[in-house]
Parts: structure tokens; C-alpha cells; sequence
């Protein structure tokens, strides 16, 4: 195997100036390090940060929170700030039923509207796959489209139709269903609209491209077997579906759980979601170290999710090999 | 037609795009109502495209928004297209496990604790918030998008095209950018459009780690939602779906004409 810009990489290079070798191996490393160091510096070192800051406190400064673990005294003042860790965030995030409930919120509201998704998104993925192959690649297109727009815009557009005076009630009143306007924008109702809406095409794309794959000869067998439709679903296509499943199930729910635009837009002030107090303890309350502490929470609880989410990309990606 | 296209398929394709594309249609519509009642219609007008080009803080955020997107879109191109090409060249080196978890996690990050945690990392370095920062926080987001659309155009590459010029003695790094780069040149192209359209749409982000004179556009369309839905915004967010629109449309378009380029250059190889 020749790897590209790689030195040890077989015969044909071993016959190379040595210069050109070295060089080659100098841009191979380069290749890694670049992007490694970037993600390092601006992904993974700000997590430390964040948990250094929740166990700061809170003060009326700028930065607003006392310092700690800080190396401005040396490495002694480094090792003499373990004194002053403070855990009181942590205490009050457990002590206020506030943030246990909102944690408990948005796990379930995320859950549930997965659960949507997947329902909503499984016929069209399944009739996507099933459409003659000259208009799949349109069909395709279609959906990745609304992605390409603005969440923000997508989300702001319910606004107009779930208003009590929107055009969903003018619908529903013209056409008589109902005598009176039905409240649904700033309930939990209009979340679920809008998570299982703005997420939809998260969930087609994984879950279209598993179906595509599976060979419908399968179905053909088991029904001239005797098999109902039904079993021959439960028993061949989903199972067969199940990494698409999988997949687009994390990539609603993982997201779904600290979502701010949704429930802060489309619920109002009367409904509770962790993204939302996160938001509120920064931006209103200018209280630092309880959003770090409310975030370092919020990852501990979707630390097993976004580990499976890997696992499921490599394993996507060992397939397509 | 596929005989196994059935009735329910087709229904539950239309009934699908009719619920993604609806809220977005009603949302164009209404830009171009007369009355300022965003959802009765009051007859056609294009007034709040005038007075949006006459709102000074919407067009100056507009500005700021373009800048970010294109410069943060660019850097984000080459780091994640490097990263693709670790991911799927360099299978084994120290740390590899974390490197793959720092490109897939940002994708799934919930945006608050993403822009928590960039914001006290630029306030710990003394960076001022601004311009800048917004700029170095959306390349981190969208370089690992990026990624992944390169990523999948590699793992179906032909690495024996490679071989073949490596063996006629062409450098490694000559081989990257006369085989494998124009290979690889749509999904970069569509990655470099991916990581524009997150930057442009991104509101959690920005809010956290931008500062005073360095409001973007979301931020903007943000704030004034939160005052009341009125045409203008509408309109906004209008012009707005044009230009992307417009860019993947001119994209898809290209892209399929250098496909027919491509197949009927091999066709003319092969007659000799």
C-alpha cells in the first residue's frame, strides 16, 4: 500500500532523493498536526476551561468570576488553588428543583421528539427509497435543501403559523374545525412542532441511505413465502434499517437535548429546557460559573450519547471501505 | 414506473416536502404583504424591501455576517479538508481516537455549550470579543462539517490513480494537487458552501463570542423577532434564502455540466 505523502510507503519511493523523502514526511505530519492543533486549542482545551470556571465564583468583575488554578503565581499558586476549589455551583444546581427539572425536561421533550422524527421521517426516507432511480437523486436534493436555509428563518416561520391569530387557526376556523383559536405557539406542543420540523432532514438522510442499500428481492421472497406485510417489515426492513436508525435517531436527539432557538422562540417564557437556562443564567443572571457548571453537566449526561454517535460514524465509515 | 412505487409511497413523499417546504413558502409570501400584519393578506407590495435597505443596523450586520462567512468558510475548507484527509489516510498515530472525536463532536455539540466554552477560552487568552473571535469560533464548527463531506468523496477514491502517478515518479505532494485534488474538488466546493451557509445561519455561536460593532445578522433578525414578527424581517429572511438558494442552484448546476464533461472526455478516450 503507497500511501500519499507518506516516506515509508513501498518501492517506488525508496529509490527517491532522500531530500524528497524527508520533505514528504515533513507534509504528511503537517497534514495531521494543522487541523489536530486547531481542534485542540479551540475544541478540547475550552472543556477544561469550562470546568475550571464552574468551580470558580461568581463576582462583580471582568471577567465575572474569581480566579482559579491560575498560573500567574507560578506552578505553586497553580497547586495552592486546590484549596480554593469550590463546588458551590454544583450544590446549587442540585438544590434548586429549577435546573433538575429543566435536565429532566429536555431529556424527555428531546426523547419524544425523536420519536416523532423517526415516525414523520421513516415514510418518506422508505418511499424516497423506493422511487423510481431517475427522480431519487431530485427527491434527494429536496430534502438537503431546507438544511442549506436558515435554521433560525425555519424556526421563525411557525411563529407566523401557530399564533393564535396565525394562519393555521384562520385555516381551521374557516373551515370550521374549531370554534376557537387553539393555543399552541409557547406550549410544549409548538417545541415538539419544531424540533421533529427542523430536525426532519437529519433524520431522512441516515435512514434514506440505509434503505436505498437493501435489497427488495428480500420483501418479494418473504411474501410469495406467506409472510403479511407487516411482519415482513418488522422481521426484513427495519431491522435492515436499523444503522440509519440509529444514526438519525443521535443526530435529533444529541442536539434536540440543549436546543436554545426552539424552545426560547416557539415555547415562551412558561416552558422549561436546559439550553434556555443556560442561556439565562449568561446572559440575564451574567452568572458564569453556574452556566459552566449547568454545561458541564448537560455533557456528562450526553457524553454515553455522543460516544455512540462516534462509534456509529466509524462504523459507517469501515462500511463504505 | 417502478411497480413498487406504491400509492402510500408517493403520498407520504408529497405529504414529507409539503410539511418541509410550507412554512418556508407562507414565510416568502408574507414578505411581500402589503398590510404590516404579518398573516392577514393585505394585497402585494415590495415596501419592506425598501425600508430594509434603509435599516442602517440591519445592513451593517448584513455586512459583518458576508465577511465572517467567507473568510471563516475559506479557513474552515483547507483545516477540514486536511483533517478529511488524516481521517481516511492516516489510520494509525498517537491520538487518533481523540482527533476523531474532536471532528465528529463538534457536529452534534449542542451549539450553548460550544459557544460557553470558545467564549472563556477567548476571554482566558485576553482575546477581545469581536470580529475576529466570531470568525476563529465558526471556523471550528464548520472546518469539522467540512470534514465530513470531504471525507466521504475520499473513502470512494481511486487510490490506484495515485499510485499510477507516484510510480512515474511524481512527488507526493505534486500527486495531491494534480490527481487527487481535482478528484476531490466538488465536495470541497460544496463543503466550502456548507460551512458559508452554518456561519450565515448561526445565531447561539456568534451571540456568545461576538462583541460590541461585531453583529451578525442572526443576531440582529434574533432580536427583533424577539420585539414582534413583522414584514420586514420577512423580508430579510426572503433575500436571504434567495442568495443560498441562487449559490446551491448555480453549484448543482455546475457540478452535473463538468460530470457530462467528464463522461464525454472518456468517451472520446476510448473511441482513441
Amino acid at each position: 500500500m503507497s500511501n500519499i505523502a507518506i516516506t515509508d510507503s513501498g518501492p517506488s519511493t525508496a529509490a527517491k532523493p532522500l531530500l524528497t523523502r524527508l520533505g514528504a514526511g515533513f507534509v504528511s505530519r503537517l497534514v495531521i498536526i494543522v487541523p489536530y492543533l486547531w481542534l485542540l486549542f479551540f475544541f478540547f482545551i475550552p472543556f477544561i476551561i469550562v470546568f475550571k470556571i464552574s468551580l470558580s465564583q461568581s463576582a462583580i468583575a471582568m471577567p465575572p468570576y474569581t480566579p482559579v488554578l491560575d498560573f500567574t503565581d507560578g506552578i505553586s499558586g497553580f497547586f495552592a488553588g486546590f484549596r480554593d476549589l469550590n463546588f458551590d455551583n454544583y450544590v446549587w444546581l442540585t438544590q434548586d428543583a429549577l435546573y433538575f427539572k429543566a435536565y429532566v425536561t429536555s431529556v424527555i421533550i428531546a426523547a419524544v421528539s425523536t420519536i416523532l422524527t423517526l415516525l414523520v421521517g421513516f415514510p418518506i426516507a422508505y418511499g424516497m427509497a423506493r422511487a423510481p432511480a431517475t427522480i431519487r437523486p431530485t427527491l434527494l436534493m429536496l430534502v438537503i435543501l431546507p438544511f442549506w436555509t436558515s435554521f433560525l428563518i425555519r424556526v421563525y416561520a411557525w411563529i407566523g403559523i401557530l399564533k393564535p391569530e396565525g394562519l393555521l387557526n384562520q385555516l381551521l376556523l374557516s373551515l370550521h374545525v374549531i370554534n376557537q383559536p387553539l393555543i399552541i405557539l409557547n406550549t410544549y406542543t409548538a417545541i415538539f412542532i419544531g424540533i421533529v420540523y427542523s430536525y426532519l432532514p437529519f433524520m431522512v438522510l441516515p435512514l434514506y441511505s440505509s434503505l436505498e442499500k437493501m435489497d427488495y428481492s428480500l420483501i418479494e421472497a418473504a411474501k410469495d413465502l406467506g409472510c403479511p406485510p407487516t411482519a415482513a417489515f418488522w422481521k426484513i426492513t427495519f431491522p435492515l434499517s436499523l444503522p440509519g436508525v440509529i444514526a438519525g435517531c443521535l443526530l435529533v436527539f444529541i442536539p434536540a437535548v440543549g436546543e436554545f432557538v426552539i424552545p426560547d422562540l416557539l415555547g415562551g417564557s412558561q416552558t422549561l429546557m436546559i439550553g434556555k437556562t443556560l442561556w439565562n443564567e449568561f446572559f440575564a443572571n451574567r452568572d458564569w460559573p453556574v452556566s459552566s457548571a449547568v454545561a458541564v453537566i448537560l455533557l456528562l449526561l450526553l457524553i454515553v450519547p455522543i460516544m455512540l454517535f462516534q462509534q456509529a460514524q466509524a462504523r459507517a465509515q469501515e462500511q463504505d471501505k | 414506473m417502478n411497480p413498487t412505487w406504491s400509492r402510500f409511497n408517493v403520498t407520504s413523499v408529497v405529504l414529507g416536502f409539503a410539511f418541509l417546504y410550507l412554512p418556508i413558502v407562507l414565510l416568502v409570501v408574507f414578505s411581500f404583504n402589503e398590510s404590516k400584519l404579518v398573516t392577514v393578506w393585505g394585497g402585494f407590495s415590495t415596501k419592506w424591501y425598501v425600508s430594509l435597505f434603509h435599516n442602517q443596523g440591519l445592513m451593517d450586520a448584513t455586512w459583518v455576517t458576508a465577511r465572517v462567512g467567507v473568510i471563516s468558510a475559506t479557513v474552515a475548507t483547507v483545516l477540514g479538508t486536511l483533517a478529511a484527509l488524516t481521517l481516511t489516510r492516516y489510520t494509525r498515530f498517537r491520538g487518533r481516537i481523540l482527533f476523531s472525536g474532536m471532528v465528529f463532536a463538534p457536529l452534534v455539540m449542542p451549539e450553548v455549550i460550544t459557544g460557553l466554552s470558545l467564549l472563556l477560552l477567548f476571554v482566558a487568552v485576553g482575546l477581545d470579543r469581536g470580529f475576529f473571535t466570531v470568525t476563529l469560533a465558526h471556523i471550528t464548527l464548520t472546518m469539522c462539517f467540512v470534514a465530513v463531506v470531504v471525507q466521504s468523496r475520499l473513502v470512494s477514491f481511486d487510490r490506484s490513480l495515485e499510485e499510477a502517478a507516484m510510480d512515474l515518479g511524481a512527488t507526493p505532494v505534486k500527486t495531491f494537487f494534480q490527481i487527487t485534488l481535482p478528484v476531490i474538488m466538488p465536495a470541497i466546493v460544496s463543503g466550502w458552501m456548507l460551512a458559508f451557509t452554518l456561519s450565515l445561519d448561526d445565531l447561539v455561536i456568534a451571540s456568545f463570542t461576538s462583541g460590541p460593532g461585531a453583529t451578525t445578522l442572526p443576531m440582529k433578525i434574533y432580536s427583533q423577532v424577539r420585539l414582534g414578527v413583522t414584514p420586514e424581517i420577512n423580508a430579510a429572511c426572503t433575500i436571504l434564502i434567495a442568495v443560498v438558494a441562487v449559490g446551491v442552484i448555480i453549484a448543482s448546476v455546475a457540478n452535473k455540466r463538468r460530470e457530462v464533461q467528464r463522461q464525454l472526455d472518456e468517451q472520446a478516450a476510448q473511441r482513441g
